[in-house]
This record gives structure tokens, sequence and C-alpha cells, in this order.
């Protein structure tokens, strides 16, 4: 470990494809045993920054270190203690739930004793027992997921790779795969984790914020949602939404209006603005309020507030 | 670079589940074989034995009949039509009764016996000249036969004493029948390990990529040469057990000679089969999908191996670009390697050239093959 109790380390990271930039001076650390989120939208350079980090991909400038590895130097080592599960998910459809198991414990060199415990601590983990002999592309896919993350933790790595690792699973298993993630960093395993989903961000201890290649924000969730608003958020409920938004636009107090299911925010130019002369605005023109009122902003709202566009529409759901 | 047997061998063991439960694969690996063996052994004949005759007599003299009777006694020939004129002959020839038809002149016993020049017609289906040319040679030996004892009962009747004529008295070696499945039958073995190995090998990089497998792969410790070498293997042992089920085909069904030893044999086919599914590798990192890959590799491997190893038509005939081209295709070396270990049992000096050209494609091969998977990582 290094002195400073970071397993990942990540300093002025440039990844360049020909003319375009997808890592664009990028710094940031994730301390050991930590749930690390890292957000963005898609092209935003996380795959990419995760790839630099599991050894796939070459940094054209700046150092990647995992456990105090340079990875560019020398992606071997930082392979054999790392986990990585991919995108898609990615295991061996026609190869039963213990035989990926085997094959990927295989891949890192656990054997004999070890082996048997492993997977039969996978199995535990991932709720599969009974499932031994299961094709894995007959399963649900939440179970694929856990799976999945079982087979990138057979060798018990200190720092997990998780890339969007729960899109395309049903609530419950969500939430089932999150308290995985949990237990793993509570036994001193760093997850480096990337979503689209506002709420999973939430259950990470910090949060890196990727947009078009730059790292916007670098926080814990409250933080980030404290201080990536100048100014007052209010949720308005309201007639004709289209038409009020544009009657908002107008108005300068406002800094921004954007549609929030069947309500809008509004962020003020200023805190403890006074917000009546919304409604008067509003009523005026002939709209009528049912709701006008200071709300404390969401993560999705500081999204918003740092990126400029509204998160993906899984997220928008979530 | 250093291979760690314990990754090596557990890539090896998922390849080998994927295939024992991969449909396709299966079929390829149990049926190709047989089917290419029965298909090439039985089709591929280049033998002109029973070649339909007809014949018109147009004098219908015991001399005329006589040699008429020796053209229908010939194991080349089965007289299948009389004709009583011209063209009921010609309309046998158009309508693909016959390949052949003798014709012979008004007058014939009279010249002969008169020591006259006599020439009998020969009308031959040049459609297939390769079949032509081997017709008018078996004519020819039959009427140069009894022009030789026309002759010399000729002399006998003169008073003069037996002339033996001058005659070419031909040993064939190593393919004593001059059966033609001796020299076809061993070149199958390099056709069918050649698709099997290509093939096979071809979809299964492309797979991984295709079902996104590969990403996970690479992010564990496995090298490259590990991926290739755990996916090779049991490739190879597949490749081997057919080309020995081809090889006992062979001896056992088709009766053709196996004069060599078995080590050469084993060597020469254990090269060749690394040649082919390198190749295969190579295509399917190159390819990406496996529907191109597996177009592809039938496209590289199963018309050049046919048509450009002198698996069945000499490689010395054919014009010197295309003759160039052969020295790219493994299938050139291996072939001249098997025919010469089951028909002539040669052994590894005299195949040494055969040796080293294989030996230098595999390596050619295999370098491109892992520097490519490298790259497209």
């Amino acid at each position: 470990m290094s002195p400073a109790g970071n397993s990942v380390e990540v300093e002025d990271l440039v990844k360049r494809f020909g003319t375009f930039t997808a890592v664009d001076h990028v710094t940031f650390q994730a301390r050991t045993g930590e749930v690390f989120g890292f957000l963005g939208p898609n092209g935003s350079g996380k795959s990419t920054t995760i790839r630099i980090l599991c050894g796939l991909l070459q940094p054209t400038s700046g150092s990647a270190r995992v456990s105090d590895i340079d990875v560019a130097k020398n992606p071997e080592a930082v392979r054999k203690n790392i986990g990585y599960m991919s995108q898609k998910f990615s295991l061996y459809n026609d190869l039963t739930v213990v035989e990926n198991l085997h094959f990927f414990a295989g891949l890192y060199g656990v054997e004999g004793d070890r082996l048997k415990h492993r997977i039969a601590w996978a199995l535990r983990m991932a709720s599969l027992e009974g499932r031994e002999s299961s094709k894995t592309g007959t399963l649900p896919g939440g179970w694929k997921q856990r799976l999945a993350l079982a087979c990138a933790v057979m060798h018990q790595p200190s720092v997990v790779f998780l890339d969007e690792p729960t899109s395309g699973v049903d609530p419950l298993s969500r939430r089932q795969f999150w308290e995985l993630i949990h237990q793993m960093s509570a036994e001193g395993v760093t997850v480096f984790v990337t979503t689209h989903y506002m709420d999973e961000a939430e259950y990470c201890n910090r949060l890196a914020l990727m947009f078009r290649g730059k790292l916007v924000a670098f926080a814990t969730p409250a933080e980030l949602k404290r201080t990536s608003m100048k100014g007052d958020l209010i949720l308005l409920e309201c007639e004709s939404l289209g038409r009020a938004i544009q009657v908002i636009r107008q108005i300068d107090e406002v800094r921004e209006a954007a549609v929030f299911g069947n309500a809008l925010h509004l962020v003020m130019r200023e805190s403890s603005a006074p917000i009546a002369p919304l409604r008067e605005h509003l009523e005026l023109q002939g709209i009528r309020v049912t709701r006008l009122e200071k709300i404390r902003p969401s993560l999705e709202d500081a999204f918003v507030a740092l990126t400029g566009h509204a998160p993906e529409p899984a997220a928008a759901g979530a | 670079m250093k291979l760690d047997w314990a990754r090596t061998l557990a890539i090896a063991r998922k390849e080998t589940l994927q295939i024992r439960r991969d449909l396709r694969s299966l079929i390829v690996v149990l049926v190709m074989p047989l089917m290419l063996m029965g298909l090439m052994g039985y089709g591929i004949n280049l033998d002109q034995t029973h070649v339909p005759l007809c014949t018109f007599d147009q004098e219908g003299s015991q001399q005329s009949q006589d040699l008429l009777k020796r053209f229908a006694n010939n194991r080349y020939f089965d007289l299948t039509l009389n004709a009583v004129n011209y063209d009921q002959m010609v309309a046998a020839i158009d309508a693909r009764r016959c390949t052949i038809g003798i014709v012979v002149p008004l007058q014939f016993s009279q010249r002969l016996r008169e020591g006259d020049a006599v020439g009998v017609q020969a009308i031959v289906d040049g459609t297939d000249p390769n079949t032509a040319n081997l017709v008018i040679g078996y004519a020819q030996q039959v009427t140069g036969d009894f022009s030789t004892s026309v002759a010399i009962k000729f002399l006998q009747r003169r008073g003069l004493g037996i002339v033996p004529p001058l005659s070419v008295d031909a040993r064939t070696w190593f393919n004593e029948e001059l059966e033609s499945r001796n020299f076809i039958v061993p070149g199958v073995v390099a056709i069918v390990m050649a698709v099997i190995g290509t093939f096979l090998t071809s979809l299964t990089i492309a797979r991984e990529w295709e079902r996104g497998t590969m990403e996970q792969l690479i992010s564990t410790p496995a090298s490259a040469l590990e991926v290739i070498v755990g996916k090779l293997v049991p490739y190879f042992a597949i490749g081997m057990a057919d080309a020995s089920v081809c090889v006992a085909i062979a001896v056992w069904w088709f009766e053709v000679p196996l004069r060599g030893s078995l080590l050469v044999l084993t060597g020469a086919s254990a090269l060749f089969m690394a040649a082919v599914l390198l190749m295969g590798f190579l295509i399917s990192v190159l390819a990406g999908s496996q529907l191109a890959a597996s177009q592809f590799s039938l496209l590289i491997t199963f018309l050049p191996s046919f048509l450009l190893s002198g698996f069945a038509f000499p490689i010395d005939q054919m014009p010197a670009a295309v003759r160039a081209f052969t020295f790219l295709i493994p299938a050139r070396y291996y072939v001249v390697i098997l025919k010469a270990v089951f028909l002539k049992g040669s052994g590894f000096a005299a195949n040494g050239t055969q040796f080293f050209g294989l030996a230098l494609f595999t390596t050619v091969v295999g370098t491109m093959a892992v520097r490519s998977f490298k790259k497209s990582l």
C-alpha cells in the first residue's frame, strides 16, 4: 500500500486516440477499502480510464498506479492484483457456473485447497448454491452479474474495477449486488465502480465525475450536492410545464430550469432569494402553480449543474 | 516470452468444454473427415476404364471383325453399339452414349493382304481432353497389337522368319497398378486437416470478441502466447485424431499401401497441423467476426489445398506464376510428403525440403499470429 493509504493514484493522466482526447489531464486517488464511484455519461472517458488502470491500454502521458505499481510499466503485475468486470456481460454462457469459476481461478493461479474454499465462498457469496452445474447462459441477469463478480474476485484481489456492473439488472438484484460491494469494501477491498444510476452513486464513499474527458468534480456525494449548486434549488409544480419553462427562463433571477418528472427544478442565481415573485410572475401569465418550494438538491441536480446536461435516460428514471 | 503451464492448461480446458458443447464444431470434427474421404476417395477417379465404344464395320469381313473383337475384349472398352451406318455412330457420340467410334473401311482385309497401308478411323469425343487423350492411347495400343500380329503373319506367309518387334517393357514403381485412388487418397488427408484446422480455430478468437469475453480474458494475467497455445492445444488433438481416422480409412478401406514409417507420417502431420491451426488463428484475429472468419478460412484453405497442392493436379504443369504461388500453400509440402510416405516409403531425409518449407511456413504464420493478436488488444 502506498503511504497515503491510496490504492489507486492517477496523476495528470492523458489518453489520446488520434486527434481525439478521451482522457484529458485527469488526477484523482481512491483510498484503500473505499467504494469509489466513477460517474459520467457515455464517452466521457470512464471506461478508457478503467482500461488504463487495468493495464489494457497504454496511457499517452501522465501516470496511473494501482497498489503502488505503475500500470504502464508493469501491467502484468497489476493484472495479478486486480479484479476486473467489464461492461458487457463477459462470462462464458456455454460453461456452467462452476466451470466459469474454475476457469478464472485457473487463470489467476488459484489451486488446491484454496481453490476449493474459494469456489465454496463464491457460490455462497453469489447465492448460487444448488446452481453449480447450470449453464451460465440460462441464469437470470442478476445472477449472472453476481457470478461475474465472483469470477473477478476468485483470487482475492485488493482492488476491484467494476465497469457498469448493474446495467440491465432488475432493482432487487441491483440492491443485492451493492450489498456485496459494501461487504467487500468492509473487508478492505478497494471497489472502483462506474455507474449510470444516481441512486447507486449515493452508495459510494467518494465520487469522481467525468465529463468530456475531464474530471469535473471529485468529492463525497454530500459535498457534491452541497457545493455544486451556487444558488438555491426550487421545485415547481404547475400546469403546462412547456409554457412555464419558457416563462421561467425569461426571469433574471433564475439561472437554469430543467424538467424533472412532472415538475421543474429551478436553480436560482443566489441563495436565500425570495421565491414569492416567481409565483406571481407565473400566475400573471395564467399558469396555476400547485407547488413551489425550496428543496435540497439531489445528486442528479448536482450532475446537471456540473455538466449542463441531464444524466442519461437510465438515470433520469432512477 | 514465458509460458505459465497452469494458465495455459486452464484455457485449454475451457476451450475443450466449449468445443464439446458446440454442435457446429462437433459436426465439422466428426462428419467432415468421413464425408471428404468418401467423396474424394470414390468421386475422384482419373482412370478411364469401361469407355463406351461404338463400332461401324463397313466391310464385315473376318479380319475386320477380328480387329473389332480385340477392341471389345479390351478391359478399357465396353462395346455398346454396333452401328449399321455412319449416321447412327455419329448420333451415338453426340448423345454421349459412346466416347469413341471405330470405323473399319471397305476393302480393309484386301488391302491388308496386299500389304498396303490402311487406316482405321477413330472418332473420339474430345469434350474432355484428358479422357480423349487416354482413349486415343488405348485405341492405338489395340490397333498396334493387331498390326504387329498381321505383319508377322504376312512375313511368315512369305517364308520370312519372325522379326521380333521392339517394345517398351515398362515397370511402374510405387503405384504398380497405376490406380489413381492410390495417388488421390493420401492427399485427401491433407485437405481434411487443412479445412478442419483452419475452420475450427478461425472461430475461436472472433467468437470471444463477439461475445465480449475477450476483454475479460485479457484483463487476467494470461499472456498472448498462453492464450494462443491454450486455445490451440485441443484443436491440435482433434486435428491429429481426425488425421488418424483418415489414414486408417485410406489404409484399411481404400487399401492404399502405407510403406513409410508412421513416425515420419506423424511428424509431418503434426507440423502441418500446427501450420493450419496458426493460420486459422491469424484469420480469427484479423477477421473480427465469426462469419467473416469462417468464410475466409474456407476460401483460403479448401480450394487452394485442392487445386494448388499437387493433390490431384501436378504442380509442374502449372504456369510459372501459379507455381510460385503454390509455395504459400502449406498443403503443397504436406501432400508431397504424404504421397512419398504412403507410396514410396521414404523417410525424413528424402523429404527434407518439404519439411523445411512446412517448418518455415509455420514459423512465419505463428509469428504473425502472436504479433497481430497482441496488437488487437
